[in-house]
């Protein structure tokens, strides 16, 4: 195989998994928007402060420390012990389940019936408070995630394609990070857990119900407060696998919340109703940034990656308006 | 008592259409014009400048603008911060191309040229809507700071990246760079804020403003009752980028002097604008002005009570403040989705009656 052809390829499986990653947060969007029609923009605030929240029990940081320390200047930091990843996550599921309850309890509640820009707006100022509240309790400083998953390439998918450069000495087989395949696996086996859930349990076809038609499933005894704090808890679940795989990535920081604005076009693509179209916008949007980079971006200078997606998704739109595998848009006067 | 409509007689058409149709409004109006055109500017000095009044101006300018899309057309953006950057790059390129030119013109013209790039933008609009059309303008948003990055003709080769604004004057008195006195800036904003509102309240209440909110309400019933739904969207994205493109280049040219494209006009620019809308009233002239004042100030009296009251450090206080912006937004929507100008819309309706009510 030709030399580009083959650093072209490799293009392209790095690009498929960096896809699977924004599918990852773009199901979070499409599970909470499928529900309850609002389209929340906090999920990349959720990722980041689930992360934190975990990293922050693992090491058995004292929430809060800062602002305890500033209001009484004493000099508390630790609790002194350490908890193990898998102990650490399940309480940061309970966390963010607690987190789903609140959320539904004190803010959305009160908002059934508005208008769903009034509910976006809503959510873009749970972020703000999500992010100041995550900061306050953990610390705003990058922190180095390590729940046990394998870091670096992979040596052994190396190994098994150097034969593909048929002799040639500048190749050495395909790159790609273990993190990276290990988060594909991650997302394929909840993305099936999650169609399973709605399609097989007597909850998950409830959340379908509410999905089709809020007074219809209120009129057949569904209790839509429910549903919602657990549309809201799996969202929450869905950020904290993100949380975790991006975090052991590059570190838990602010810029984690971005990834909400990288799942955006993804949506866009996929439609905002649709878990396939979710992943399959990831992956095309994945693929197309890292090659029109790869091929593009040195001719205009570089970092297309921060805008490219949002450009295919707004041409994508122009034609298809409601995204990939969307709901058809209906207007009736 | 003295906020009434009572004995307030019109007597010709132009009274009956004036802007401010109640006696006691239209003597606030004048005595709030005679006020920041005639006492400010004596007593305005550095700190308040810079701190409050020039941010609130100029803020203000890029809330009415933002208003007039999302408020009064409906059509949701978030690429703000992309057009205030046009508007700053456009009056850069202006500013050193033609330094004899007028200051008033080069904004203006930015302005003009932030529009065509806004109508450009806002052509998928005619195509998406809701949502869509919001992650849409987002594109603009990332686009646009890339393209004023990559490209060094934008900053006339600078080795930093930055751009810098040259000291340029207005009928003799220094108005950019770091020498201007504060009062010269405050009017120089001041007279571009008095005319974009003037101009927003009248284009509002006339047909123009009328059809925008026909689309808003019902694009459908709009277009059926004639109409033209892509000449009051493009209008809307016009004349909202517009103002906008002048609050950039002011923003830019007489308040921070200095700009990095990536610092200054990122996304969260874009929302910060949005929440003054939001807060302080979606599809209200005045609502912008609350917004814009109401966010200008929280920052400004929290970082005087934490920091320097309460001696707390300055990353608590930040954190704190995001917490409070946060929920101050969600307890607005919940509460009051129509922002501070419905509330002022309220107790001018409880003045009418007080203090005798029933």
């Amino acid at each position: 195989m030709p030399e580009s052809l083959l650093y072209g390829t490799e293009v392209v499986l790095n690009g498929l998994m960096a896809g699977v990653l924004y599918a990852l947060v773009a199901l979070g969007f499409v599970l909470i928007y499928k529900a309850s029609g609002i389209f929340n923009y906090a999920q990349g605030v959720m990722a980041l402060f689930a992360a934190m929240t975990l990293y922050g029990i693992m090491v058995g940081q004292v929430p809060f420390a800062h602002l305890i320390n500033a209001i009484f200047g004493t000099h508390i930091h630790n609790f002194g012990w350490e908890v193990p990843a898998i102990i650490a996550i399940v309480l940061t599921v309970v966390v963010m389940v607690l987190f789903a309850w609140l959320v539904q309890q004190y803010i959305f509640r009160h908002l059934v019936g508005q208008e769903p820009i009034i509910l976006f707006m809503a959510t873009i100022g749970l972020a703000y408070f999500l992010e100041g509240v995550a900061d306050l309790m953990w610390g705003s400083e990058i922190k180095a995630l390590d729940v046990g998953l394998p870091q670096g390439g992979s040596l052994w998918i190396e190994e098994n394609t150097q034969w593909l450069g048929m002799g040639n000495e500048n190749f050495y087989g395909f790159f790609l990070d273990q993190l990276d395949l290990i988060a594909t696996v991650i997302a394929a086996v909840l993305v099936i857990a999650l169609v399973a859930f709605s399609q097989y349990t007597k909850q998950g076809r409830a959340m379908r119900a509410v999905a089709d038609d809020h007074q219809a499933a209120l009129s057949v005894g569904i209790n839509l407060n429910f549903i919602w704090v657990l549309v809201w808890s799996v969202a929450g679940f869905v950020a904290l696998v993100a949380g975790i795989v991006w975090g052991s990535k590059s570190g838990v920081q602010f810029s984690l919340s971005l990834i909400a604005l990288k799942a955006l076009p993804v949506l866009m693509l996929g439609g905002f109703t649709s878990i396939p179209g979710a992943i399959v916008g990831g992956l095309i949007i994945g693929v197309g940034e890292k090659l029109f980079e790869f091929s593009i971006g040195p001719l205009v200078g570089g970092a297309t990656e921060n805008w490219f997606a949002y450009v295919l998704a707004l041409l994508f739109l122009v034609f298809r308006p409601q995204g990939l595998f969307g709901d058809k848009i209906i207007e009736r006067v | 008592m003295f906020y009434r409509e009572a004995g307030d007689f019109k007597i010709s058409y132009n009274q009956d259409n004036q802007t401010f149709p109640i006696r006691f409004d239209r003597y606030r109006y004048y005595a709030v014009m005679v006020f920041a055109f005639a006492v400010v500017p004596f007593i305005i000095n550095d700190y308040w400048a810079n701190a409050i009044m020039l941010p609130f101006l100029i803020y203000a300018i890029a809330a009415i603008g933002l208003n007039i899309l999302t408020g009064y057309c409906g059509q949701v953006s978030l690429g703000t911060g992309g057009f205030m950057a046009v508007g700053a790059y456009a009056c850069y390129k202006l500013m050193t191309a033609f330094p004899d030119v007028s200051m008033f013109i080069h904004v203006l013209l930015a302005g003009g040229i932030t529009a065509l790039v806004g109508v450009l933008f806002g052509l998928p609009s005619l195509r998406i809507k809701g949502f869509y059309l919001a992650v849409a303008t987002l594109a603009a948003q990332f686009f646009l700071v890339w393209l004023f990055n990559r490209v060094p003709w934008f900053y006339n080769y600078s080795a930093s990246g930055q751009i810098n604004a040259p000291e340029r004057d207005v009928f003799g008195i220094i108005i950019t760079g770091p020498n201007a006195p504060a009062w010269a800036t405050y009017l120089f904003c001041l007279v571009f804020l008095a005319f974009c509102a003037l101009m927003a309240r009248n284009l509002t209440r006339g047909t123009i403003g009328r059809k925008w909110m026909a689309i808003r309400d019902m694009d459908i019933a709009a277009e059926i009752i004639g109409v033209n739904p892509m000449k009051a969207k493009m209008t809307a994205f016009a004349v909202s980028s517009f103002f906008v493109g002048i609050a950039g280049a002011l923003f830019f040219a007489v308040y921070l002097g200095a700009v990095e494209v990536g610092e200054v006009f990122n996304i969260q620019k874009s929302f910060l604008v949005l929440f003054m809308v939001i807060i302080g009233g979606l599809g209200s002239i005045f609502g912008s002005f609350a917004g814009a004042a109401f966010l200008v100030l929280l920052p400004v009296v929290l970082k005087v009570v934490g920091a320097d009251m309460l001696g707390w450090p300055t990353d608590i206080v930040a954190h704190l403040q995001l917490v409070i912006v946060g929920a101050l937004i969600i307890l607005f929507l919940i509460m009051e989705p129509h922002g501070l100008a419905q509330l002022w819309r309220v107790a001018k309706e409880k003045l009418r009656l007080w203090p005798f009510p029933h």
